[in-house]
């Protein structure tokens, strides 16, 4: 199997701070949180949480009326995150790029749109050309592959949480293999109540009122998500293409992996997380003490933090730092590997790691961790990204600084 | 009904459901090749139309040989003319 270099060229992000990927870092490093208050509609009962991290309101598109036609929310941020990433890239290169963008859903706000009208008059004869490719799986990877112009592979992996990550990889794979010279790469996901009450349900949505604090990764007085929406993308390319149009180079990839839990639909287990980094690691031929840094998902609830946190702890001991930037962003869903992907290449960019916020009491169910809990100095070595889904699905990329070798 | 009330409600429906100029279009106005409209949206055309004029197209194949607006204006016309299409919703409508 040929195993061709990998980098990144380009990076675009949507977040609850805004449009851009500039607008995130800002807020990032400024210390900054996204999350904010949130009231659910009076006539709904049942929901207990009160914070979300939500994309303020963007302009539409400014595409052709048949490019947007068939887009959600989801696909809108995406496709602003990719004429970010794509940006310097003329039309021929557009098209021999391939796209792996992944979403944990289709659009759930046209699923209700549909089933408002279909339950109220049980007649499908005004159900419009566009709901079902808002709704079906690959719908942000079908519209970024047209309204951008890529005519490469079209991949859209679904799974949950892990879905921005997987398409990394997949990415990357298909471009060490050979199979594609460039990858237009990542997740996106829109807000609905859908997903917040199921989160809600199953105990995992946080239940802090206040937006500042509400998101905890490892604190002892976690209590769960904040759910929010996004788009993160990124582009990889082969180093020789990328070399060739003098591309700037962020950053390499160098190894990943995807497994599947079988502790059950909801419950992470640490035994499979440490599997799954430790394949990352075989992937890239590097042993645990060459990570400089860990970039986990950590969510902020109860079980997913400690069989992130114990796994961690069995393969890289305490002194890898380690930190969460779900305390500022709350959780993009499939958007936020792929978006705090690229934060950890503004570590690198601005020399300063990101601390976990509102890690106050570290929970030690959560294992004996090198927890960042102050900005420090970013070291420029290899880091690991970690991101998890319901189902089961776990995923973990191993980035490093580009050098020539 | 009149015909120019019959293309008023087309034009102003075609031209929300589309984001056309309404004052641009003329019955020879070509649906595909001037307007740019592709068969998903001809689904969603009829949808519109039907909505404007309260009324519904069983037979889809009855529209195989519209291209243009003017058979878009002479097509609801042929409804008016058998009864189809009612005076007074269409008045309402207007």
């Amino acid at each position: 199997m040929r195993r061709e270099r990998v980098v990144i060229t380009g990076t675009g992000v949507v977040s609850a701070f805004g449009a851009g990927l500039d607008a995130c870092m800002n807020g990032l490093f400024a210390g900054q949180s996204a999350v904010r208050a949130w009231s659910a509609p009076e006539h709904i009962r049942g929901l207990d949480c009160r914070v979300v991290a939500a994309v303020p309101a963007l302009p539409p598109p400014s595409l052709p009326r048949d490019l947007r036609r068939g887009m959600s929310a989801m696909s809108h941020f995406a496709w602003l995150a990719a004429e970010e990433t794509l940006a310097g890239l003329d039309a021929e290169a557009r098209r021999s790029t391939g796209v792996a963008i992944g979403s944990t859903l289709g659009s759930p706000a046209t699923l209700q749109l549909f089933f408002d009208e279909f339950l109220q008059s049980h007649d499908v004869s005004g159900i419009r050309s566009m709901v079902f490719f808002k709704v079906m799986g690959n719908t942000v990877a079908s519209n970024i592959s047209m309204a951008c112009g890529c005519c490469g592979r079209q991949v859209a992996p679904c799974a949950a949480c892990a879905s921005g990550l997987q398409a990394l990889g997949l990415g990357f794979e298909a471009i060490a293999a050979g199979r594609e010279t460039r990858m237009l790469c990542g997740g996106a996901d829109e807000l609905h109540l859908l997903t917040l009450a199921a989160f809600d349900r199953l105990g995992a949505a946080s239940h802090h009122a206040d937006p500042l604090t509400a998101s905890r990764p490892f604190d002892t007085h976690r209590n769960g998500i904040v759910c929010g929406e996004g788009a993160g993308l990124l582009l990889l390319e082969n180093l020789e293409i990328a070399r060739a149009r003098n591309a700037t180079i962020q950053g390499e990839i160098i190894g990943f992996a995807t497994n599947s839990s079988f502790s059950g639909l909801a419950y992470p287990d640490a035994d499979s997380v440490r599997l799954c980094m430790a394949a990352a690691l075989d992937d890239a031929g590097l042993v645990p003490d060459k990570v400089t840094y860990i970039n986990a998902h950590a969510t902020s609830t109860e079980a997913g933090d400690m069989a992130e946190g114990t796994a961690i702890a069995q393969l890289f001991g305490a002194s890898v730092p380690v930190s969460s930037l779900k305390g500022l962003l709350g959780h993009s869903l499939a958007a936020s590997g792929p978006i705090e992907t690229a934060a950890c290449l503004s570590m690198w960019q601005r020399g300063l790691c990101l601390p976990t916020a509102n890690l106050v009491n570290p929970d030690p169910r959560c294992g004996t961790l090198g927890h960042v809990i102050e900005p420090m100095p970013m070291p420029y070595g290899p880091v690991l990204k970690n991101s998890f889904g319901l189902g089961g699905c776990n995923a973990s990329l191993l980035i490093q600084p580009y050098q020539e070798k | 009904m009149k015909r120019s009330t019959i293309i008023d409600i087309v034009n102003t429906a075609l031209a929300e459901e589309f984001e056309l100029d309404a004052a641009a279009l003329t019955p020879e106005t070509h649906l595909r090749d001037d307007l740019n409209l592709d068969s998903l949206d001809y689904v969603d055309m009829v949808i519109v139309l039907e909505k404007a004029f309260r009324f519904k197209i069983e037979d889809k194949q009855q529209l195989v040989n519209i291209h243009t607006l003017g058979d878009v204006y002479n097509f609801i016309e042929s409804m008016r003319d058998q009864g189809i299409v009612r005076q007074e919703d269409q008045e309402r409508s207007a």
